[in-house]
Formats: C-alpha cells, structure tokens, sequence
C-alpha cells in the first residue's frame, strides 16, 4: 500500500472509508486484478472505530484467532503491506456524481430519479462513463476524482438524544456511547465517576466495562427492550461479571442538572414501550452513556440519490453488493449495521471482487428477483439477487448466495423458510434467534435455477409467529 | 469611565450595542453568559415575522414592521444567513378564517406589504402535504427566516471590532445610581467577578432577568412572567417537508403551534407556551413536546417526527404589560428598560434599539456619527463556495480542507477563524453557534472530541477546562490512568 503522491486520471475502484470494509474491499478488488484502487479516509490513519475498540472479541471467525479492534485493524492493514492499494488520509468527500437510470435496476427500490445531464463520455472498460467522486483534504484542495467503480464504505453513526427524545434539561455530561469510548481510549480522559447507560447495545456494554475498569460506578444499564439488543458474551463479561444491574423494560425518563448532569430519573415500561407511572426511580449521577442504535452514514449516497432501504438505511443492494447505481458498491456498517467486524470483512471481500470485475467491463447477469420479508423477518441483505439461468456459465454447482438478516425478537426453536411464491424452497432450523444476533444462510445457486415466481420469500415458522400473524 | 453600557447581550443588547456603536462613544457590554446570545435568542422560532399580528398603533406593531425592513439589510451588510420563505396562516374552521380576515386588515392597518387571503386550494398550490382539514389561509410574502444567534452574535463582532469592550462571564450583582451630592455623575456598576465599572448612562437589555436587574435601582415598575416554548429541531432529510412558515391562527396563549424550514435547511417545529416559575428552566418535557407533536401534526400530516435530531426548550421575557418596554426608568431617566421583549422581539431588536438611541439623546447622551465605522462583516462559509474557490482556499491555509464536522460539512479552519475572531466561543456550544460546527444530525457525538481538542489547542486552555455550554459544564472529569499528561493541553 502506499500514499498517493498524484491522483491517476481514472481509478478501477475508488473506496470511501479506510476502516474494516474499505480495506477488505480494496484487498479483494486487488486480488481480482484491480490494479488503479484508492481509499479515501477522512482521519489521519486508517482504521475506522476500530482504532477507539480497545477491548478483545475481534476476528475469531475471519482471522480465526482473538484480536483488539486496533489489531484487527493492523491485520487488514498487513493484507494490503504488498499490493499496490493507494491510501487517501485526511480527506472527505464531499459528494458523488448523480447517475442516470440504468434500465432493468427497478428491483431495487423503484426508479431512480430523472438522470441529470451526463457530461462525461462512456468509458471504453465498462460502456459507461466513470463515476465523479468530489473530496477535499489539506494537501490536494477540493478535488473530482473518476473512477470506474465506486465502493461506498463509510460506516455507520450513533444515534442521539434527540432520535429517541429524553426530555429534561441539557447538561454536559450526557453523550453517546462512541464518543465517550474516544474520550476515554484515545484522549486519555474520563467522563464520568458515577455512570448510567440507556441502550445493551455492544457499544454500551463493552463501556460499562471500560468505565469500571478506569474506576467509575456504574449505577445500571437500562434497555427499553423486554431483551437485550448486545451479544450474549458482552452481556455477561461487561455486565454480569462486575454486577452492574440490566434493567429490562426501562427506560431514561427525566435528565437533570443545569451545567453538568446531576441525575436522571429511570421508569419501568410497559408492552407499548410507554413509561408506567409511579414506577420512577432516581439516580444520582453525573453521565448518562447513550447506546441507542447505529445509523448507517449514507447522506453521500442520498444525495446521489441511490435509493435506500428504509428497514436496513443502507442502499438496497444485489448479491455482489451492488446498488441501484451501476458501478457503485456498498458494504459493511454503511449497506446495513452488523453484529461483527469479521461479516463485514467477509461482506466486503464480494463487494470489492464485484467492483473489480465491474471495472473490467463485466457487470451482473441473470433475472434479479426481490426476496420479501415474512414474518418475523427485519429485512435481509442482499434485498434482491440475479437468478443465473440454467446452463449460464456463472451458474456454478457449488456457489451460493450469502444471506444476511435479522429477526424481529427473539425466538426459540424457530424454523426459517425460503419460499418461491407459494412453495417452499428449503426449511433451515435455529435453536435461537434475537434482533441483536445477525443471521446467516448460504443459498446454493442450484436451489434457485428453477425459481419462477418472480420474488422470494423468507419467513419464520415458529407457533408463536403464526399466533401473532393471525391476531393482527 | 463609559459613556453608555449595555446589559444582556442577547438579539437586543446585540441591536443596541450595534446601533449604538456607529457614533463616538466609550461603551460596555456586560454579558452574564460566556457567549452572546445564549438565553431566549438562541431558542425561539427563528422568524422574522411580516408584522400582520400586533395590535395596529402599538409598540410592538411599529417595531416589528420597522425591525425587519432593517433587520433585511443588516444581515445582507454582515453576512447573517436570512431566507425570505412567506408565511402561511392556516385556517381550520369558519372561526379559524375569521381570525385570519382579522389578521389580513391588522396587516394592512401596520403596512405589511403582499398580504393575500388564499382559498385552500391555493394554499395546498404552496404546500402540497397541508393537512386536509385546511379551509383557508393568510399568505404573508414578506416573512423571513434568520439564524438568529448569527445574527446577534454579527451586531455584537462588528461592534466589538469598532472598540466596543464586550465582557463575557460577567452578570450585573449590583448597580448604583448616579449621585450629584456626592459629585458622582454616573452609575456605578459592580459585576458578578467584583469588578466595578462606571457608566454615564445605561440600558437594561438582561431580558428574562430585567426585572431583577431594574430592582437593583429600586425600579418595580415590570415584572418578567417567564414562559416556557419547546421545540423539535428535525434533520436536513425532513427540511423540505414545507417550503413556508407555517402558523395556526394565534390564541390569547401566542403565536401557537408553527413548523417552518430553518436557514440552515432544517425543520423546526414549536413551541408550546407555558408559565414557568424560573427564568432559567429551559428543561423539556414529555408532555409539552407530545402537544407540540400533536398541534403541527394538525398542520402537515407528513411530519417524518423520527428524523428529530434535538429538542429544546426557550423562555420568553414576557412582562406583566402587553406591549413592549421602551423607556426610561422613573428612577432615573438614563437608565433605559429594553424589557417584555417577547415575540416578535427578534423581529424587532433593531427598531427597539433605535427608540433606544432616541431615548439615550433625549437624557442628554451626545450621538455623534464615527467617519471610521467599520460597517462590514464576512465570514467563510467552506460548503457553500465552489470546488474552485475551495482550492483556493486550502492553498492558502490547508486547515480548510480538514473537515471537523460531517453532518455540516464544517473545517478546522472555519472553527479557528471563529475562535480567534472578535467574539471567541470559549465552549462547545458556543463553537456550534459561531460556525455550525456540530450542529448537525449526529449533534456533535462524532466531531465533538475532535473540536474540543481544538479548542483547547487554540485557546491554550487546559483539556479539562473545555466546557459544553455555561462555565462548569465540564465534559471530562479526569485523566485515565493510563494518560500522563495530567491535565496538560494535548
């Protein structure tokens, strides 16, 4: 890998973010035969939020052995030591080029908006004109940099106060879980003696254990859920082993203090997730970490108006993580937020290979169907794949479609199912299921051939589901 | 000694320390905040309202349609964002559409130009998502929108950089009248550090407190009732769900509930009004924020609610008169009230500020024009200039191309050039009001430690002394263990 001294006139594959997804991305698009592939980071060193993950759990599944966030960071950082990968650092793009509407692509989302006026002649490699990606950094000023694939790999954010609405006052004091993460790992400073926490996201969980561990009590962790949206392992490692209390069904209902936070008010809720009067109890505390939920960042990609998914806020996005913009890739915490660092890797290995083989002038094929969601489904990545028509050359016997999804709430003992109009495809069994888990399922190409409805269907089948199904 | 000096450095303060400023005169401004702006200008609806409202003949009627004639040019002059969107008066019911009959003769009566009764089909023209229950509505093309601490904080830079001594952090504990026996031809003026300033004449601009700080010269003839509005300030995603203003008809109770885009390109919606106790609650409840939820929904049927990026809460100096205060104190005729500066007074803080000036000429105080005022004001603003004069820019100081913040698409170079201008924010808060910085949908949670650093940089303060809005709202309580530096700036 090395920096970029001059822009190239027009890149293969041009990758925004440098954290886990943008550097697998670029790896898997350099092993393709990509050989023009830039990053472009916006901090002064790669990494992304792994840099500020201090704590362990990182990699078992994608580098088969525990890691830190800022090793596994250096791993995919030494993937890249002998490749000729261009890095961009300190630079934030700006905004992407609008592209006109590529015929066939209304699977994903409906149509594209009217096309805006196309300057730039179609690109000898892939029939189209490149894409315009417009950056800014302190060394090249405001810049258009070309290229034939964009990979959109920029992450996610937190959500705030103001998404969830906690009335009170507006102390310091009160902030998200990821900001008080780079308070305490990167700055070197605490933020609070005596804490709360709304959200048993991961985030929340791997801090109650962090301010702990730097000598903060803290008082509870409160989740307005009937269940925790954390991995298991955090739940026990950050909370149960430093008996910090997980009050379910709870949530933060009054923020007091003028300057600096002096306490919050807890109250129980009830199915409707409404505060239950006369259940209030006070903490006296002086920061209130936010754990509510990750948005994936996608205003570049609302502003080049590819459209999104309202369930995952990602774009909608193909098999190889392709969105509605031909040429423009997507994945990671950007296409949909993920439970673990290593999906995303893997995720993003397609989404690089794809973009490379797309730079070469070889797109997608075959008759792309929508996989709707059944009950108890959230939704699923990829939202809709290309069925490979029998004795198609890419129609390869052993390859198979990675599914992702999530669940609604947690189930026991559920079986899920992938339907083709009304006939079931196949029936795969889990002895558990919670929103808080991605899910995967490997589709064999083979089992999709002679799909002919024209649209998918993957459900739960669980007693629980079908009762619920028939009161609504 | 100073010839004039100004408490509260709000929107009125900010006018009258403005104003004031063109003439050669000694002035102080005693702000009781760290920043300027920081209590009812900085939370309330952001409008420059037509003038269509107030009671023809009154106060508030004259300085609303005066104000906002010179607040257009004000904000052209110093570079002050302000969007001429109009206003819509919606209509619910045949009294709804007898009240806005009533405001369209009220407007005609205070000389508010373009007013239009508007069928509700001509209204839906305008706004296409209006909810169906809409019979009718008052168009007022001349409404504006403004941001409204930029603008009080570009009065108070301009008067700053024309040798007016603005003192933040310092509240007014005691006041002294002027005592001829004694030979003492001034007020005496002792602020919250102790320090006592002398001043020929003064003007009392502390809004919700200007009551408290009239009672320091023995004046009771106001009282400041505090009323509390809450809002919902919601993301750029959700700005274009109007294009106008949009008001309900007033009650007895206010302007009631509007939804209307910002000039920032968000959309704001409130506020409610409620009696509050403390001048200072500016804390947000469920209750209020539902009704304001419940009385815009009214309006459009399309409020995307869950693109809410913050809530908040203003208070207005509403007084125990109708009208606004614009006079002497009977103790003293150069002690000027500037008070009950309720809405429209962010209309109106110009105009205010004039009778002001009147008032001070009047007592005696000689307003002499200065030849070398500098009457100019230009700030950078990186998104909205073209990639080649961003180049430019970068070229001659690459802070410009480091971009802070991301939801606004703020530089470091932007957030240096404010803390070094003529007003410097000394907090977070302060940073977002004075250039955007962290005002956007992740509300400062990504860029937040990133400008804290800077600031600390800058104004070489030590880490832990960056604070999120007023002094003591500390952010960070102490080093970990692992952290040498101890409390040494980074």
């Amino acid at each position: 890998m090395k920096a970029v001294k001059q822009l190239r006139d027009c890149y293969d594959v041009l990758i925004i973010g440098g954290g886990p997804a943008g550097l697998a991305a670029a790896r898997a698009a350099w092993n393709d035969g990509a050989r023009q592939v830039l990053i472009i980071e916006r901090d002064s060193v790669p990494g992304g939020i792994l840099n500020q993950c201090i704590h362990n759990g990182f990699g078992l599944h994608y580098f088969h052995e525990e890691l830190t966030g800022p090793e596994y960071a250096g791993r995919c950082l030494d993937e890249l030591a002998d490749t000729g990968v261009e890095l961009l650092l300190n630079t934030m793009v700006l905004s992407l080029d609008e592209l006109p509407q590529e015929p066939g692509r209304e699977a994903l989302g409906g149509l594209l908006p009217e096309p805006v006026q196309e300057s730039l002649s179609p690109d000898l490699l892939t029939g189209r004109p490149p894409h315009r990606v417009f950056a800014a950094s302190p060394e090249l000023g405001s810049v258009c940099i070309k290229s034939r694939a964009v990979i959109l790999a920029m992450g996610c954010r937190e959500r705030s106060r103001g998404a969830i609405q906690i009335p009170g006052t507006r102390p310091a004091g009160v902030l998200t879980a990821g900001a008080a993460q780079r308070y305490v790992n990167l700055e070197g400073w605490q933020i609070g003696r005596r804490v709360v926490i709304l959200g048993s996201g991961d985030i929340g969980l791997i801090m109650a254990r962090r301010l702990t561990l730097e000598g903060a009590r803290v008082l509870a962790c409160v989740e307005l859920m009937p269940y925790s949206s954390g991995l298991l392992r955090n739940l026990v490692q950050c909370l149960d082993d430093f008996g910090i209390p997980l009050l379910l069904s709870h949530t933060v209902t009054d923020i007091r203090g003028r300057r600096r936070l002096t306490g919050v008010t807890v109250s129980q809720v009830d199915e409707n997730r409404q505060p239950v009067s006369g259940s209030e109890q006070d903490f006296d505390c002086d920061a209130l970490l936010l754990s509510v939920g990750l948005l994936p960042e996608n205003e570049l990609t609302r502003a080049a108006h590819i459209p999104l998914d309202p369930r995952t806020r990602g774009a909608y996005v193909y098999e190889n993580m392709e969105t509605a913009s031909a040429g423009v890739f997507a994945c990671g915490n950007v296409a949909h937020v993920h439970d673990l660092v290593d999906y995303v890797s893997e995720e993003s290995q397609r989404a690089g290979q794809a973009a490379a083989a797309y730079a070469r002038g070889q797109g997608i094929s075959g008759r792309a169907i929508p996989i709707q969601h059944g009950s108890g489904i959230l939704y699923t990545v990829p939202q809709s794949i290309h069925i490979k028509a029998a004795g198609d050359g890419q129609a390869d016997r052993d390859a198979a479609y990675n599914l992702f999804f999530r669940v609604t709430r947690p189930q026991q003992q559920v079986r899920i199912a992938l339907y083709d109009g009304d006939r079931c495809l196949k029936r795969w069994t889990k002895p558990s299921v919670a929103p808080g888990e991605m899910e995967r399922l490997k589709l064999p190409q083979t089992l999709l051939k002679d799909c002919g409805s024209g649209s998918l269907t993957l459900t739960l089948e669980h007693p629980a589901v079908k009762e619920a199904t028939a009161n609504a | 000694m100073f010839d004039c000096t100004i408490i509260g450095c709000g929107i009125t303060g900010a006018a009258a320390a403005y104003l004031l400023s063109h003439y050669d005169l000694k002035l102080l401004v005693l702000e009781a905040s760290n920043d300027v702006a920081n209590g009812s200008t900085k939370a309330n609806s952001a409008i420059l309202h037509a003038g269509f409202d107030p009671e023809p003949g009154s106060l508030m009627a004259r300085a609303n349609v005066r104000g906002v004639e010179m607040a257009a040019e004000i904000c052209r002059r110093l570079d002050v964002p302000r969007l001429n969107c109009g206003a819509l008066v919606l209509a619910f019911s045949p009294d709804d559409l007898h009240t806005i009959r009533e405001l369209y003769a009220r407007g005609l009566a205070n000389a508010v130009p373009g007013l239009r009764l508007l069928s509700a089909v001509e209204a839906r023209q305008l706004e296409p998502y209006l909810a169906d229950t809409v019979t009718g509505a008052l168009l007022a093309p001349s409404s504006s929108i403004v941001d409204p601490w930029e603008y009080a904080l570009a009065m108070t830079e301009t008067a700053v950089k024309n040798g007016l001594v603005l003192a933040l952090g310092r509240g007014v504990r005691e006041i002294k009248l002027p005592d001829a026996a004694a030979g003492k031809d001034y007020f005496e003026l002792t602020d919250s550090q102790g320090q006592r300033h002398q001043s020929r004449y003064v003007i009392n601009a502390a809004g919700v407190h200007s009551d408290q700080v009239h009672a320091m010269i023995g004046g009771h003839n106001f009282r400041i009732h505090p009323v509390r509005g809450q809002y919902f300030l919601l993301d750029k995603n959700a700005g274009h769900t109007c294009r106008h203003t949009l008001f309900q008809c007033p009650t007895a109770a206010g302007k009631g509930v509007l939804v209307s885009p910002t000039v920032h390109g968000n959309l704001i919606i409130g506020p409610d009004a409620e009696a509050v106790a403390d001048p200072d609650n500016t804390a947000t409840t469920a209750e209020a924020l539902e009704y304001v939820r419940r009385m815009a929904l009214r309006s459009l049927n399309n409020i995307p609610f869950g693109e809410n990026i913050r809530n908040f809460a203003g208070v207005r100096a509403q007084s125990d008169r109708p009208d606004f205060i614009v006079e002497a104190s009977p103790q003293s005729p150069r002690f000027i009230n500037l008070a009950g500066i309720k809405s429209p007074g962010l209309s109106a803080a110009p105009a205010i500020a004039e009778m002001a000036l009147d008032l001070l000429a009047q007592a005696g105080l000689a307003l002499k024009r200065r030849a070398d005022y500098d009457d100019s004001r230009r700030r950078i603003r990186f998104r909205y200039l073209t990639p080649a004069q961003q180049s430019e820019l970068i070229a001659a100081d690459p802070r410009y191309g480091h971009v802070v913040c991301r939801c606004e698409t703020i530089t470091e170079g932007e957030i240096v050039a404010a803390l070094h201008g003529p007003v410097p924010p000394r907090s977070l808060d302060a940073v977002k009001r004075h250039c955007n910085a962290g005002s956007g949908r992740c509300q400062g949670s990504f860029c937040g430690p990133r400008i804290h650093e800077i600031i600390a940089r800058e104004l070489g303060l030590p880490y832990d002394a960056v604070t999120q809005n007023e002094d003591g709202s500390y952010i960070v309580t102490e080093p970990t263990k692992g952290n040498s530096d101890k409390g040494v700036t980074v």
